[in-house]
């Protein structure tokens, strides 16, 4: 039987609905609004919402002080290279432990998301030490394995998810006619695992985005991806609440974008297997 | 060709044997029916012979090569499994093309092989769609075809139509022993149905509990059966089981009638009983009689003798057709 929802009601959640919202793009909104003010506007009390004098100075001032292409090219190559390396590594780890599991599975599962726990911090000196030894700090190389490292408990985790819901049964199959465990792999396992793995991918992306403790922490100048860039504009003295706005909009913007036009695929990723 | 030797073949799963140890041979082109209750190992031993399992003990000869070793791949044998197991992102076409493309052939030679199995099947309208637009029969067709494209040493069926509705199933039960006939290739049929293992088996291997019970013709196992377990299992309506006096009368522990072995009559007979519930199919009636002293008996009676619920009748054994078995269960011949 369907529930019998009065109008009064449906008003209710629908505003408190679109207010927690409101609420969660409220900071986003002020950065972009803020952008757009003089450094005098940003600080003003009481705030200005809507009414100021439009500017799109900040842009060009940041754009001439630091090389915004620059930090955006290192963003994608860490983040799409970090992503792209975990699944490669992933693919077969996740086959691994949903179609040929032993009794040990879960606690390795259960190993590799404990690893998510540990607060970075914790073995910042150690891995800041191995990478100036083996002179992989401020490189782009280093980032994306330092991203593929921390990514990847939650990347297999995913695989692992999704893999489990295509029954064995036609992985048998392909082993029946002649598939080795590569061409298995590939020819059958993967192409009915693409929306998983596409989500995985798309998810993944987004936190090696805008992961900012590892790419502040070891990169300084050549590999520095835009955290990098916005956390310049975050200065102890001066005014720079504009132009960090205006950083930090044209940091959010890229993925943002991308976001956007894959969120149904994100979605479906997210709820994956909640409801069959 | 394709004969298939088990020889001490077991599988253990942790601490339980579902397999204790089975020897049995398959003949080059015969159709060999695994048949047996839910969990008595069929499935498991079908897996075994295709490589999916790993024997625990044991050597499985396909065409006098131990294959015991062996990954599924290199075995020779093809599959259709119960839930079809097709490439649900590939074509029927490159469904049926995918063996042969694991075995590195031409593309002029695939293209040909998977009209001709198109063709044998009725599926060459279907090429172009993806396994979710066709009916369950149509799928079951196509993972056929995955199977026969390929020309292997024998065919393992697992349970292949249970999936799909009572009508279609008895289509495709023919459809399948007409396949074999026209190919001539071993094949392995694992089902719980007793109807198809006897309407389609050259050969039916009975199983319990990882046991071989029985090993013969479908008319040698209903006329012969060498145990309790394979004359009740073989047989539908099931053999009526009937202990103490009237056993004891036929010099055995337990005596057992079909339901179509039993004579009846209003008038007079071997055992008195009244009519419980009557079964009309038309053709045939089953009558399910309580009878004094006894118990439930079955019978199966023409579908002109005209009884209902609460009449009286008389049952009589056909004294030719009686089964008796001993104490441990065992024929007595």
């Amino acid at each position: 039987m369907a529930r019998n929802v009065s109008t009064q009601r449906k008003l209710l959640t629908t505003v408190v609905a679109w207010t927690i919202a409101i609420l969660i793009f409220f900071p986003i909104l002020w950065t972009f609004l803020t952008s757009f003010k003089t450094e005098a506007q940003a600080i003003a009390s009481p705030p200005v919402f809507l009414f100021f004098d439009w500017t799109t100075e900040n842009y060009f001032e940041v754009q001439s002080r630091s090389d915004y292409f620059k930090h955006f090219m290192n963003s994608v190559v860490v983040s799409f290279g970090s992503t792209l390396l975990g699944l490669v590594i992933a693919i077969p780890s996740a086959w691994a432990m949903a179609f040929a599991p032993t009794k040990r599975t879960k606690d390795v599962l259960m190993w590799m998301l404990s690893t998510k726990m540990m607060p970075p911090v914790g073995v910042l000196v150690p891995m800041y030490l191995i990478f100036r030894n083996t002179g992989l700090l401020d490189t782009r190389t280093g980032l994306v394995i330092v991203l593929t490292l921390i990514n990847l408990p939650i990347i297999i985790w995913m695989l692992y998810t999704y893999f489990k819901e295509i029954p064995g049964e036609i992985l048998e199959a392909a082993r029946m006619d002649g598939a080795s465990l590569a061409k298995e792999i590939v020819y059958v396992l993967t192409p009915m695992a693409i929306p998983g793995i596409a989500s995985t991918l798309l998810l993944n992306i987004i936190l090696a985005w805008n992961e900012a403790f590892w790419t502040l922490n070891l990169s300084a100048a050549k590999a520095a991806p835009l955290t990098a860039f916005i956390a310049s504009y975050s200065s102890p003295e001066g005014l720079f609440y504009a132009k960090l706005s205006a950083a930090s909009t044209m940091a959010i913007a890229p993925i943002l974008i991308l976001g956007w036009f894959s969120q149904k695929q994100l979605v479906r990723g997210l709820t994956f297997g909640a409801v069959k | 060709m394709g004969s298939i030797t088990l020889k001490n073949v077991s599988k253990v799963f942790g601490a339980h044997a579902v397999i204790p140890s089975i020897d049995l041979d398959i003949h080059d082109g015969e159709f060999v029916v695994f048949v047996g209750p839910s969990g008595c190992g069929k499935s498991t031993l079908l897996r075994l012979i295709a490589g999916l399992e790993d024997v625990s003990d044991g050597e499985i000869i396909i065409d006098g090569k131990n294959t015991t070793d062996l990954p599924p791949a290199k075995r020779g044998l093809s599959m259709v499994f119960q839930s079809y197991a097709l490439y649900p992102h590939m074509s029927v076409r490159s469904n049926i093309a995918f063996p042969l493309k694991m075995a590195g052939e031409d593309k002029a030679v695939i293209d040909k092989k998977v009209e001709d199995a198109a063709r044998v099947l009725n599926l060459t309208d279907y090429l172009d769609r993806k396994p979710r637009q066709l009916s369950g029969g149509q799928r079951q067709r196509v993972a056929i075809g995955r199977a026969i494209v390929r020309q292997p040493e024998a065919f393992l069926f697992d349970e292949p139509l249970s999936n799909l509705d009572a009508a279609l199933r008895v289509n495709m039960r023919l459809e399948i022993s007409q396949l074999h006939q026209q190919l001539k290739t071993t094949m392995i049929y694992v089902t719980h149905d007793q109807v198809e293992a006897m309407t389609m088996a050259d050969k039916i291997v009975v199983l319990n509990r990882g046991r071989i019970e029985q090993v013969g013709s479908p008319l040698d196992l209903y006329h012969k059966p060498d145990n309790l377990f394979v004359a009740g299992f073989i047989g539908s309506p099931k053999m009526n089981f009937i202990s103490g006096a009237s056993a004891a009368a036929h010099q055995a522990h337990t005596i057992g009638v079909r339901p179509e072995h039993l004579v009846l009559s209003k008038d007079q007979g071997s055992w008195r009983g009244t009519v419980g519930v009557a079964e009309h199919l038309g053709s045939d009636t089953f009558l399910h009689v309580n009878a004094d002293g006894i118990g439930t008996l079955t019978a199966r009676v023409s579908g002109d003798f005209a009884v209902t619920h609460g009449d009286q009748v008389f049952l009589t054994p056909d004294p030719q057709r009686v089964h008796r078995f001993d104490e441990k269960g065992m024929a007595i011949r």
